[in-house]
């Protein structure tokens, strides 16, 4: 049996090769006097030269492999070395105590990972990594001594190391490195990061057991489960080379259908898009291959805070992921906020319903500043790429009506006072209260689009609350009930050339997607981990077949007999 | 001596980047910089310093500015602080 360590999945994926270890010994230097302080200086600044220029080959190495975002670290290295707290203050210690340079910066340096390692924000406490990088690499300058070099490995290897430097990472031969384990770090690690851009598997915060591990011995790194196996017995080798081939084998397949469209066997094309929460979910979603955002929340603009974010705040973030989508659709919703989710500066009163309170949009058309603000943002942003606005929680006619009027006095004014606003915005709105999903005809004929909410439809339709376990055998989203005001309100859209997509869960779930694509569903928005599967495996449907299967599934009796009939018809429909 | 106090908008707080496009900002400029949050206040002109401040998004931050072309100073340095990097 193997010897087994457990740590933290960084960057998935399996790898079986001999370890190579990295020295583990941190050199400390120790206090000595000079007997020529100024000379001690120049020393010292030739260090930071020799430094500098390294840093510079480095950087220039890692924009070629990793992109220039990724080598941007590098520039932060530079600026360490430039920082007058940390130079400064060096020097002074040379000239006043006269110390030697090696101790003076070991010191200094100290400082300041102590203080960056204090931090509550886990990426700004990996910065400590950063000045440890430079202040050794300054140190080994001073001595005379040649850093590790790891773009010299010849032979397939798994890096072993307490942890991996910003520079150790970004020399890394892939031609060669199958992958790495740490002892310590997290999955926001800056070793982490740097091996899920690399795309190789990674283990961090391995733990002290890493420390036993000899240069030599064959390491079986899974990186899926996050665990690593020292000197694997033959049976365990097979098994894990078995596994690793279908691993590469499946991810592959995949990663093939990042770049293309969104297209049905018979030639039918959708559009698969992403939901985001954040600003950071937006590189998520291209990676992913997002053809655009179909559900932009924008509720964490107003949360954690203590105040309203000003219109400005709004501009700017939406005005980033617009330009980040370089044109392609996104769509933004208006503040859904209220009842559950509590806005304490907003001073919103406690409601014994609140699902069925005064949420959403009827909080903002009772709060018309809180509402103007967000469109005015909104419609400022709308010239850097292609916006949608989208209203949630309309039951009635009037309710988008007044929304839609609200809007164009704001769009009015702001080209009255020369502000640039893009000529058309599509204005759609969200169906998730049954109300609005039965009348749907009547909204076509006034939103431009609809997007289906499907995870509130379902339990408005249910009236189950999603939160009581009790009820939660209620949650079906299979249920012909569920697929019949889904196709209603497709058909509804159809008749007056407007485009539907579903945000809620189904739009990934792989059993709903062949039913929702037979009713004719434009858009499917999902997390961006779940695109990949979706398009592959409506690449794999024929839209025809599935016009008449989902016809079928819907004259059925309930939730678990459709779940079993698309299961059936995906099943025979492979093995023909 | 002039202050003015401004909310980072960046969604990723403010980290490297914007801190390495501040520092460059800052040091164009004769007059001393310091910035302030949290209880804390730091050199202007050191990246280091300002890591030291653990600036996250929403964070309330003061700039407090002296010497010569301390306006110019604030103007341009409050942008950078509300502006969202890539």
């Amino acid at each position: 049996m193997a010897k087994q360590l457990q740590g933290i999945a960084a960057s998935p994926g399996l790898a079986i090769a001999r370890a190579v270890v990295l020295d583990a010994e941190a050199y400390v230097p120790v206090r000595g006097s000079v007997e020529q302080p100024e000379r001690e200086v120049a020393r010292f600044r030739d260090a930071i030269r020799q430094a500098q220029a390294e840093i510079e080959r480095i950087r220039a190495v890692a924009e070629e492999k990793l992109g220039a975002e990724k080598a941007a670290i590098f520039e932060g290295h530079l600026l360490i070395l430039e920082d007058p707290d940390l130079i400064e203050t060096v020097e002074e210690r040379i000239r006043e105590e006269a110390v030697n340079a090696e101790y003076a910066l070991y010191e200094a340096s100290q400082t300041f990972i102590e203080a960056l390692s204090q931090l509550e924000d886990e990426s700004l406490r990996e910065r400590a990594a950063d000045v440890r990088d430079v202040s050794g690499r300054v140190i080994n300058a001073l001595r005379g001594v040649q850093g590790g070099d790891l773009s010299q490995l010849a032979e397939e290897c798994v890096i072993v190391a307490p942890d991996l430097t910003p520079s150790d990472t970004a020399q890394l031969n892939l031609d060669v490195v199958r992958g790495f384990v740490t002892e310590i770090g997290s999955r926001t690690s800056h070793s982490a990061i740097m091996a899920r851009s690399l795309d190789i598997p990674a283990i961090v915060g391995a733990g002290a057991g890493v420390r036993d591990i000899a240069s030599g011995s064959v390491v079986v790194l899974d990186a899926v489960e996050g665990v690593l196996l020292v000197d694997p017995s033959p049976e365990e080798l097979a098994l894990y080379q078995d596994k690793k081939a279908q691993y590469d084998r499946r991810k592959a397949e995949l990663r093939q259908w990042a770049g293309r469209a969104s297209v049905s066997a018979d030639g039918h094309r959708v559009e698969i898009a992403a939901n985001i929460g954040k600003l950071e979910d937006v590189q998520k979603a291209l990676d992913n291959g997002a053809e655009a955002i179909g559900l932009f929340r924008t509720e964490f603009l107003y949360m954690g805070r203590s105040d309203l974010p000003t219109e400005e705040e709004q501009f700017q973030s939406y005005k980033y992921v617009l330009e980040k989508m370089a044109g392609k659709p996104v769509v933004i919703r208006t503040l859904d906020i209220g009842g559950d989710k509590e806005l304490p500066y907003m001073d919103l009163p406690k409601e014994s319903n609140p699902f069925l309170g005064q949420r959403a949009l009827r909080l903002c058309l009772e709060r018309p500043d809180v509402f103007r603000t967000q469109l005015r943002a909104l419609l400022r942003a709308s010239r850097y790429g292609n916006l949608k606005i989208m209203f949630p929680m309309i039951a009635v006619l009037e309710e988008l009506q007044e929304a839609k009027k609200i809007l164009a006095e704001e769009k009015r004014q702001l080209i009255a006072s020369g502000v640039e606003v893009a000529d058309s915005i599509e204005v759609g709105m969200m169906i998730e209260i049954p109300s609005a999903a039965v009348s749907a005809d009547l909204f076509a004929k006034e939103a431009d689009f609809f997007s289906i909410g499907t995870n509130d439809l379902i339990q408005y339709t249910m009236a189950a609350d999603r939160m009581n376990e009790t009820v939660s055998y209620l949650y079906q989203p299979y249920h012909p009930s569920i697929l019949r005001l889904i196709r209603h309100v497709i058909d509804a859209a159809r008749a007056e050339g407007k485009w539907v997509g579903v945000c809620g869960e189904m739009a990934g779930d792989l059993t709903a997607i062949p039913l929702l694509l037979g009713l004719g569903l434009h858009e499917f928005s999902m997390s961006a981990g779940s695109i990949l599967p979706a398009r592959e495996l409506i690449g794999s449907l024929s839209f025809g077949d599935w016009q008449s299967l989902s016809k079928q599934a819907l004259s059925l009796r309930g939730h678990r007999e459709v779940q079993s009939f698309v299961q059936e018809q995906l099943q025979r429909r492979v093995s023909v | 001596m002039i202050t003015q106090s401004f909310t980072v908008t960046n969604p990723a707080g403010f980290h490297v980047r914007p801190i390495k496009t501040f520092v460059q900002a800052a040091s164009q400029f004769p007059c001393k910089v310091s910035v302030l949050s949290k209880g804390k206040k730091v050199n202007g002109k050191s990246s280091l310093g300002l890591l030291t401040l653990g600036i996250a998004a929403q964070d309330e931050v003061t700039l407090e500015i002296d010497g010569d072309q301390e306006q110019e100073a604030m103007k341009t340095l409050g942008e950078l602080l509300v502006r969202i990097h890539e």
